[in-house]
């Protein structure tokens, strides 16, 4: 009991420090959600090994460490995470048409953001600065699909709640450009601990594409504990996209909460290419008849990096539909986790579900486990899923060597090939090239580890 | 070019090749035609460098160096091709990408500057409209969802952009329409070439009517049975592989050729 105590009190004391010194005079129901939250976190405990559902991701390595919070203001930008931003920057080089809201260290950025948004209803805005402007919406839903009650990094999250994204999209308006939300962790003395929270809603019969992309300073020693939670009105439509590329000294756990209201349409895209290790739960309700959601992820571990992906779609009410397909490839002594939990509730008629996992190890050492898990409780409704783990195929290697291309360069066409099935599901031209090239350059990385001695 | 010497060969502790010899100079076409099993296509993919054969004993001279020794990458950008009896699907890969791939590989062995895409695409097309292909299949993935034409197309179409030295053909006439089989041979005569060795492995004649060969030889048994020229193949159209056996082993190049 001594060693969970001292594992939370980092947190516990974070969280009086921001009470006492930072936090400007908030909202009675912000402080009465911060002090249930804390209240949570002090009867939970951080996950071990012992969980069925962190069986295999320990996060030992995250709960052992003294991160320290950070309680002052946006920072300038040391230079080579000017540097680095530039890069996310071009992660589309279209960016210039898009809405950009930029997190430094858990702090809105006003300087390198372009806000705030308000025009016809839309509201895209810091959320401490929403917050203040006593938006109804983010009162309305704020805290209330994110479940602080059972998960200690929900619940400290909810605790220290300071700043993030909001994104408030009015019925019946149509979004053109996608709202990038980017939150970049620099680098700082000591290991550092930030709690990004976003949250997007989408008014009846809308449509939005958001896209949060996470990066870190190479060296930045940080842990992301991320929450946000994405509220679907009737009809409405979203297309979401999770970028995970931080430096090889990051930390990142983050749940995604999704509801989804009747008809409503969600498509997540969640990318997972950097952090040492990284835990990411997307969680998908579909509470209202008709809705529709489609789940695609891609992960890559090489080196020592350890990903972890738990999706859970609850289908709630008849004539959902979801679907997934989660692909992943490892290298090195990579490993990664995919737990896929699809539960039809009684009543549930006529759900449709259907889950792919496919896993391609590119060497001995990587490891990944999988599991596709059903809990069906109505009995007219079609739910299919399936998991493979496999190697790259001699004969397309040897096909691809027999037109002179060097074995690296064909490991790599094949390996591309595997993943070129999420990558051209992506629907923005520049974001997908971009990703391409990352994913192209995050097995090279991989590749010039392995061949070293 | 290319001398085989008492080559055996086996998969999977099988001998399938027992001692094939086999001489191919510069310019010249070889016909390698044989029943099922008799070995062809093993000796199409060893030449290649298919890792799932083991050379137990023998030699092959490419050029008077040691084509054994060769990974399969070496062997192409040396200008050994091969055109796959079952070509191989590719997913995500789009086809000119393969090809610009393994090309710029090639051309660096050589000594050549890559090509740049522009460069590339040009020449794409160009050997596209050679062998009648749709310049949409440019960007589908390697084979995936093409006919059996169509993948024969695309190999003609891959010895083409990358011009070997000795190009083999493993089957590439099989399970073609008449059409598909004129746009092939058309592609094979006009890569003939005085500097450039083609072995035709073949289970029918069929394609010897449009590509007319120096040399044909009959595989069975894992050993060259018989070796002949053009008229050997209408004789084999005739009666059959079964006359051969009682013939008996008869030297390379026994006969001459056209």
């Amino acid at each position: 009991m001594l060693q969970v105590a001292r594992e939370k009190e980092q947190f516990l004391s974070a969280y009086e420090a921001l009470q006492r010194n930072v936090l400007p005079p908030e909202p009675a129901w912000l402080r009465e959600t911060r002090q249930r939250a804390l209240t949570r976190f002090e009867d939970l405990h951080f996950p071990t090994t012992r969980d069925e559902d962190w069986k295999y991701t320990s996060v030992a390595p995250i709960v052992e460490t003294p991160f320290q919070p950070i309680l002052d203001g946006a920072p300038d930008l040391p230079e080579a995470d000017a540097a680095r931003l530039t890069r996310v920057r071009a992660l589309a080089p279209d960016a210039r048409g898009w809405t950009q809201l930029v997190i430094v260290d858990g702090r809105v950025a006003p300087n390198l953001s372009s806000l705030p948004v308000r025009r016809d209803g839309l509201v895209v805005a810091g959320l401490s600065e929403a917050v203040q402007t006593q938006e109804a919406a983010v009162e309305s839903h704020l805290a209330r699909y994110a479940r602080y009650e059972t998960n200690a990094f929900t619940a400290i999250n909810t605790a220290l709640i300071r700043d993030g994204a909001v994104v408030y999209v009015p019925d019946g308006y149509i979004v053109e450009e996608p709202i990038h939300v980017v939150f970049i962790a620099t680098s700082r003395e000591a290991p550092t601990v930030v709690h990004p929270r976003t949250l997007v809603i989408t008014g009846t019969g809308s449509q939005a594409v958001v896209i949060e992309t996470y990066v870190s300073a190479q060296d930045a020693h940080v842990f992301s504990n991320a929450v946000t939670e994405l509220v679907l009105g009737d009809g409405s439509v979203l297309s979401h996209y999770r970028l995970m590329l931080e430096g090889p000294s990051a930390y990142h756990v983050a749940t995604t909460q999704v509801h989804q209201a009747c008809d409503s349409a969600y498509t997540s895209y969640s990318i997972a290419m950097g952090a040492r290790l990284a835990r990411n739960d997307l969680n998908v309700l579909l509470d209202g008849e008709g809705a529709d959601c489609t789940l695609n992820g891609l992960y890559v571990a090489t080196g020592t990096q350890h990903v972890d992906h738990h999706t859970s779609i609850d289908h709630a009410v008849p004539h959902g539909t979801s679907r997934q397909l989660y692909k992943g490839v490892l290298d090195g002594r990579g490993r990664a986790v995919f737990n896929g939990m699809i539960r039809v509730r009684p009543g549930a008629q006529k759900s449709d579900a259907h889950q792919i996992n496919r896993n391609l190890l590119l060497s001995e050492q990587a490891i990944v486990d999988t599991k596709p898990q059903l809990e069906i409780l109505a009995d007219d409704v079609r739910c299919t899923h399936g998991a493979a783990i496999g190697q790259l195929d001699d004969d397309m290697l040897f096909y691809a060597r027999s037109r002179g291309m060097g074995e690296q360069t064909a490991r790599g066409l094949l390996t591309y090939g595997f993943a070129a099935e999420l990558i051209e599901r992506i629907a923005i031209q520049t974001l997908r090239e971009r990703l391409a090239q990352l994913l192209m350059s995050a097995l090279r990385t991989g590749w010039e580890a392995k061949v070293r001695p | 070019m290319l001398e085989i010497r008492n080559l055996h060969v086996r998969v999977d502790r099988q001998e399938i090749l027992k001692g094939v010899d086999l001489s191919v100079k510069p310019g010249e076409v070889h016909a390698v035609m044989g029943p099922n099993g008799s070995g062809k296509s093993t000796l199409a993919q060893v030449l290649a460098g298919h890792p799932a054969y083991t050379v137990t004993e023998g030699k092959v001279l490419f050029e008077g160096r040691n084509l054994l020794e060769m990974p399969p990458e070496a062997r192409a950008r040396e200008g050994v091709f091969l055109a796959f009896q079952y070509p191989v699907e590719i997913p995500g890969v789009a086809n000119a990408y393969f090809l610009k791939a393994g090309l710029n590989e090639i051309r660096a062995h050589r000594g050549l500057p890559e090509l740049d895409a522009i460069e590339f695409l040009q020449l794409l097309r160009e050997r596209m409209r050679f062998v009648e292909m749709d310049q949409a299949m440019a960007n589908r993935p390697v084979n995936e969802g093409f006919s059996g034409g169509e993948k024969k197309r695309n190999e003609i179409l891959q010895m083409a952009i990358l011009e070997p030295r000795l190009a083999i053909l493993d089957e590439t006439d099989s399970g073609l329409d008449i059409d598909a089989l004129r746009v092939v041979a058309n592609g094979i005569n006009t890569m003939r070439h005085p500097e450039r060795a083609m072995l035709l492995v073949t289970h029918y004649q069929r394609v010897l009517n449009y590509v007319t060969p120096d040399y044909v030889h009959v595989l069975l048994g894992g050993r060259i049975a018989l070796s002949g020229g053009k008229g050997l193949a209408l004789e084999l159209e005739a009666k059959g592989y079964d006359w051969v056996k009682d013939e008996g082993p008869v030297p390379v190049a026994a006969e001459g050729g056209s």
